[in-house]
């Protein structure tokens, strides 16, 4: 065709890997770019400013009675508060030799150990675990059951049985007194 | 086929002219569903279901665009949103239950029409690529169920997305910060709901143009028919117009009447009670199950615990939760695969008379997969639920290699026309 600019054919092998080369660098370059302008976009999909101002909860202990618990919210998340019997906290202890998925000591879970304070989300797919309130099912080892698939937990919140692979996990939080936490 | 050209009384009117001239678009249509698109001329109703799963995808189209206009993506009013929609707004509960229904029937109509390929090795060289792509369309129809049903945040909309984005923690190491990333927040929260709101209304659009590539492969081929016999000539085939749109608009009068009689006797017949109750993050519902289209994939999860027989291989490289993830996408992306997998030269099941067998025994299996998603998992459910599953992955991986070696096919007819002319057997 006359109207179209045509390489001369003695060039054609020289120009062609020169081409190449230039081709496939620009093609990389552009591809990473566009690649990593893209974490802008999924990095705001992470939580926001506001959500991760850190939210903190105190807690007032002294109206939970021994053998009680109760649920506070803490970063959405509902904290289970349990002001464990002198059997629960024996039953938690004679546990530490049993066989654990997870191992972890009674000791390590408590600040005193009385209060049993952690985070009520069971660690298979997120369900909230049963046995805080009077008459539900505390499952086969005395603390915590999740009707979701079946997991049991025990006095000391460990997981013993069922699909979950964690002990329920214990937040950070503090003694600001005998009969307050803060909680985060 | 004779050389038709197009020269109905349509193709003469000027103003059609002009536009066929400058694009294409009249002869375009002509080839793709009208007389220009020659049909295999022996297509029984199981092949009615492509088009019914495209009048779906419409019907779901339309009714949630109004939808929107009606709807709050918000935590504190999607509820209120939706219920105004039923009480309030005029003919509103008819599109709430057109669209809430609509998924049940869209995904029914996919099944059949996923079972059909598979009776009729629909799959087969060259329809390849057709049926990945129906695999992603299927797999984009589940995303945008899934992160629809958490619109109208119930309990179960609440709950099952907590379930279900709590899947990807399973992941070593990223897992954690992939469910942060995913819900935008520490729960699942208002961060969630707008995203998936927004992905709602994203995600039925790219099935749009699945759906567009899926039938632009098959028209490059054009369809297997219940023989598996390729055409061989004009003698096979009939126009696509009228004789099968008129046949598929016979199936869809009778898809509507099944379909609008859920939607005004039964409209919550495949729903859950308790999506009814507003989402509340302190309680989980006792029993939480995922609507039925999602019941086989969650029995397949479920099944995976550190007493499953095909856990033990793994247990060593992962936990039981992490293998039950990964069974879970895999039993669906596996299909994509079947192609593969399927070693037999003859398409369809009518002249394959072990597979026949093994066909029905797959889509029994995959009922009672659904009965188990469906209990909760206890007793005799979790021992079904694992040979179940066992049976579902050693049909893909096992039987369907095995047996095309193994089997002795009967004889195929020569030609689509033959098989009416001289009966086979
Ligand atoms: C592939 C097509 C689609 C499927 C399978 C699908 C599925 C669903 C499902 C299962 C629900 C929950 C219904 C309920 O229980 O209340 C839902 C809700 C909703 N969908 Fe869709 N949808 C589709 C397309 C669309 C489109 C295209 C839009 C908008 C452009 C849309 C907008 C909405 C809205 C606003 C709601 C919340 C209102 C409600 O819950 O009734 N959907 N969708
Ligand atoms: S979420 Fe608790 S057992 Fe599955």
């Amino acid at each position: 065709m006359s109207d179209t600019a045509s390489t001369p054919p003695s060039a054609e092998i020289d120009e062609q890997t020169r081409r190449d080369f230039l081709l496939v660098s620009t093609a990389t370059v552009g591809a990473v770019g566009t690649a990593l302008s893209l974490w802008p976009f999924v990095n705001s999909l992470n939580p926001a400013a506001d959500t991760l101002a850190l939210a903190t909860t105190e807690v007032n202990l002294a109206p939970i009675a021994e053998g009680q618990s109760i649920t506070v919210v803490w970063q959405g998340k509902p904290v289970f508060i349990r002001h464990r019997t002198k059997a629960e906290i024996e039953q938690a202890k004679a546990d530490d030799s049993a066989a654990l998925p997870d191992p972890a000591k009674d000791a390590d879970r408590v600040i005193k150990p009385d209060w049993l304070v952690m985070v009520g989300v069971c660690t298979h797919l997120g369900c909230i675990p049963l046995g805080q309130k009077e008459g539900e099912p505390k499952g086969d080892f005395g603390g915590w059951f999740c009707p979701c698939h079946g997991s049991h937990y025990d006095t000391s919140g460990r997981i013993r049985k069922g699909p979950a692979p964690l002990n329920l996990p214990v937040p950070t939080y503090e003694f600001q007194s005998d009969t307050q936490v803060k909680i985060g | 086929m004779s050389e038709q050209q197009p020269t109905s009384k349509f193709m003469q009117n000027g103003v059609v002219k002009w536009i066929e001239h400058r694009m294409p678009i009249f002869s375009f249509i002509d080839h793709s569903v009208g007389s220009g698109y020659p049909a295999p001329k022996n297509l029984n109703y199981w092949w009615n279901f492509g088009s019914l799963a495209g009048l779906a995808l419409i019907i779901m189209i339309v009714s949630g665009i109004v939808l929107v206009m009606h709807y709050t993506p918000h935590t504190t009013l999607a509820f209120n949103s939706v219920e105004r929609i039923m009480r309030d707004v005029n003919g509103g509960w008819l599109i709430r239950y057109l669209h809430m229904n609509g998924a049940s029937f869209f995904f029914i109509a996919v099944y059949i029409h996923i079972f059909r390929g598979l009776y009729f090795g629909s799959y087969k060289y060259p329809r390849e690529l057709l049926w990945i792509i129906g695999v992603l369309i299927l797999l984009a129809m589940m995303a945008t169920a899934f992160m629809g049903y958490v619109l109208p945040w119930g309990q179960m909309s609440y709950w099952g997305a907590t379930v279900i984005t709590n899947l990807f923690s399973a992941i070593p190491v990223v897992g954690e910060s992939l469910v942060t990333l995913l819900w935008g927040g520490f729960v699942v929260d208002n961060p969630t709901l707008n995203r998936f709101f927004s992905l709602h209304y994203l995600l039925p659009f790219v099935i749009l143009g699945l759906v567009i590539m899926h039938i632009w492969a098959l028209h490059t081929f054009g369809s297997n028919n219940p023989t598996g016999v390729d055409v061989k000539g004009p003698q096979d085939t009939i126009p696509f117009h009228p004789y099968f749109t008129i046949k598929d608009l016979y199936g869809m009068g009778v898809f509507m009447l099944i379909f609008l009689f859920f939607v005004f006797f039964a409209p919550n017949y495949f729903g859950e009670a308790d999506n009814y109750i507003p989402a509340d993050s302190l309680a989980t519902p006792p029993h939480i199950v995922p609507e039925w289209y999602f019941l086989p994939s969650y029995a397949i999860l479920r099944a995976f615990t550190n007493e499953f027989i095909l856990y033990w291989p793994v247990s060593w490289l992962m936990t039981a939760k992490l293998a039950g993830v990964i069974a879970m996408f895999g039993s669906i992306i596996l299909l994509a695969l079947i192609p593969w997998l399927d070693t037999s030269k003859v398409r369809s099941a009518r002249y394959r008379p072990v597979y026949k067998w093994f066909f029905w025994i797959f889509v029994l299996d995959w009922i009672v997969l659904g009965m188990v998603g469906a209990h909760p998992a206890e007793g005799i459910w979790v021992v079904l639920g694992q040979v179940a599953t066992t049976y579902y992955f050693a049909h893909l991986l096992v039987i369907l290699p095995i047996l095309g070696v193994l089997e002795r096919p009967l004889a195929t007819p020569e030609s689509i026309s033959a098989s009416v002319t001289q009966p086979a057997e």
